[in-house]
């Protein structure tokens, strides 16, 4: 078993039932290699997002298994998938704790995965440890450890918020549209960041964006989503070839298929 | 001179014991961001516990941890019928408070009042003979706030403390770390009630009684104190959130008591405990809106 996410024969359709039923998902099937950085793209409804809700357990499929590095998951709630789970979200403010200083939010991170009891949470052996791994964001937040995170700028914030996921281990990193609310240069600092991380912990990375650069610029592999569907999945050579305009063009074949 | 004086001690009194459970409706109210109405029934619970445990025998030390214990449980009710029956934060405190107007006659055989002049109390024991005379309640009630104070601060410094923070503050990161924010949110609330109720137990045995009527008005009276205090004090660096609400108390029972001492009549006291909140509140959109959400 090599993979380390599997989704299986997944049924999904919001508002069963009502008027309003919206079928997304029929016998849907996606899978991550180990190691694997896969970019995700896909107009707005296309089922980018319902994908990571269902893999983070926020969503349950009506029908189909998840497995995560060879177990299932699909009855396990959020906060049990999440111990092997890292997830930066689009929102800068849902990654850290912003009424806790920065000190404070990594020693929570850095236990993750163990018990939270009456111990001492913030030990002074780490924080030498803690300020190496801070200067590797190269954002000055070394000097800041006892800031509260609520003062730090978007960028800082999920800049910090990367790091934090990826003091333990986890076995998938997860990406949710993570750049989209920050202005260019910071945009730019964290997906670069996003990248070197993924890469020195040799994560397993799902990434769901809407910056088509960025799809193609990072990751070895680009998955396209449409109408509960992949229309595209490649990787390799054929991921190395591809271009913003080529992904632009399939967009357009799509809308016009649509009749937009 | 001597009034002066007197009224002091009775408002710090006052001030130091219902402080521990300010201490209480901060962990509730502003870590956990819970507003919680449990509170005007864990603490006749707590005054009521404590009555039953003294007329057994028990030591009035062992009667006040009983007590703390069954507000914690009175805690863990409405967290449940919160976390996981899903009812909402307000409703839950209600039904809880309102279920526990039976219990707490029961405990009280029935009785709206239960008395218990000369038994053993933290007042009247070997300790409170050592002290100046006329200072005892205001010592040994200033020693106990201090020690939950303290013991709240070091807890909320561990990893189960710093949860409970982030609980309130954000719980999607808590559930980041693999942990169910739901239990966190119990275990808030079997602190803050705890608390209340060792609140309710300790004013119990300063009055020797019970009353079952102690609590109507706690709700309003704890989160004007938190409310103030966070305001007035909640920004100021190296000042604790757990200080800040102490000195909200004080003012609040200050306050109260400078009324009734003007020649406020007894029957507006719950007019003016309003008004004061509403003073409190005004001042905190004005001024504070950061402070009284520090947690």
């Amino acid at each position: 078993m090599s993979d380390m996410i599997t989704l299986d024969h997944i049924d999904l359709t919001f508002g069963r039932g009502t008027v309003n039923e919206v079928p997304l998902f029929r016998d849907f099937h996606f899978s991550l290699r180990k190691g694997q950085f896969v970019s995700v793209v896909g107009s707005n409804g296309s089922g980018k997002t319902t994908l990571l809700n269902l893999i983070c357990g926020t969503l349950q499929p009506d029908r189909g298994e998840i497995l995560l590095n060879g177990s299932p998951i699909t009855k396990l709630p959020e906060y049990e998938r999440m111990k092997n789970i890292g997830r930066v979200f689009q929102d800068p403010l849902k990654g850290t704790c912003g009424n806790l200083t920065i000190l404070e939010n990594m020693s929570l991170a850095d236990n993750k995965g163990k018990f939270f009891g009456l111990s001492r949470a913030v030990s002074r052996g780490v924080l030498d440890r803690y300020r190496t791994e801070l200067e590797s964001l190269k954002l000055g937040l070394e000097d800041k450890l006892n800031s509260k995170v609520g003062a730090l700028s978007g960028g800082q914030r999920q800049a910090l918020a990367l790091l934090l996921v990826s003091m333990t281990p986890v076995d998938l990193l997860i990406l949710d549209e993570h750049t989209a609310a920050l202005d260019p240069n910071s945009s730019e600092t964290v997906m670069e960041l996003t990248d070197k991380i993924i890469k020195e912990k040799q994560l397993t990375a799902l990434m769901v964006t809407h910056n088509l650069r960025y799809a193609v610029q990072y990751g070895d592999r680009l998955v396209m989503m449409h109408e509960g569907g992949t229309v595209k999945d490649i990787e390799g050579e054929e991921k190395r070839a591809t271009t913003v305009d080529d992904l632009l063009s399939i967009f357009n074949t799509i809308s016009i298929e649509c009749g937009n | 001179m001597d009034i002066f004086l007197g009224l002091l001690t009775n408002i710090l009194e006052e001030g130091f014991i219902y402080g521990i459970m300010i201490l209480g409706i901060y962990i509730t109210y502003s870590v956990l961001d819970f507003p919680d109405l449990t509170v005007d029934g864990s603490f006749p619970l707590g005054s009521v516990t404590c009555a039953a445990m003294i007329l057994l025998g028990v030591h009035p030390l062992l009667a006040l941890l009983v007590s703390f214990l069954a507000g914690a449980a009175a805690g863990v009710v409405t967290g449940f019928l919160h976390v996981k029956l899903h009812i909402s934060n307000l409703l839950s405190g209600i039904l809880t408070m309102t279920a526990l107007w039976s219990v707490n006659l029961v405990i009280n055989s029935g009785k709206a009042m239960v008395p218990y002049y000369d038994m053993p109390t933290v007042f009247n024991g070997t300790l409170a003979n050592l002290l100046p005379k006329g200072y005892g309640v205001l010592i040994i009630s200033f020693l106990l706030v201090v020690a939950v104070k303290l013991l709240l601060d070091a807890y909320l410094k561990t990893k189960s403390g710093l949860c409970l923070r982030a609980t309130g503050a954000n719980p999607q990161f808590v559930i980041g770390l693999g942990k169910n924010p739901g239990r966190f949110k119990i275990l808030g609330l079997a602190i803050g009630n705890g608390l209340t109720a060792l609140a309710g137990a300790v004013l119990s045995q300063q009055s020797e009684s019970a009353s079952i009527n102690s609590g109507t008005g706690m709700v309003v009276m704890g989160l004007a104190s938190v409310i103030l205090g966070l305001t007035l004090l909640g920004r100021v660096r190296f000042v604790r959130g757990t200080t800040a609400v102490l000195v909200g108390c004080v003012l609040y029972r200050g306050v109260l008591s400078a009324a009734m001492l003007a020649g406020l009549p007894t029957n507006y006291l719950r007019l003016l405990m309003v008004v004061l909140f509403i003073a409190a509140l005004l001042l905190n959109n004005t001024f504070g809106k950061k402070g009284a959400k520090r947690a």
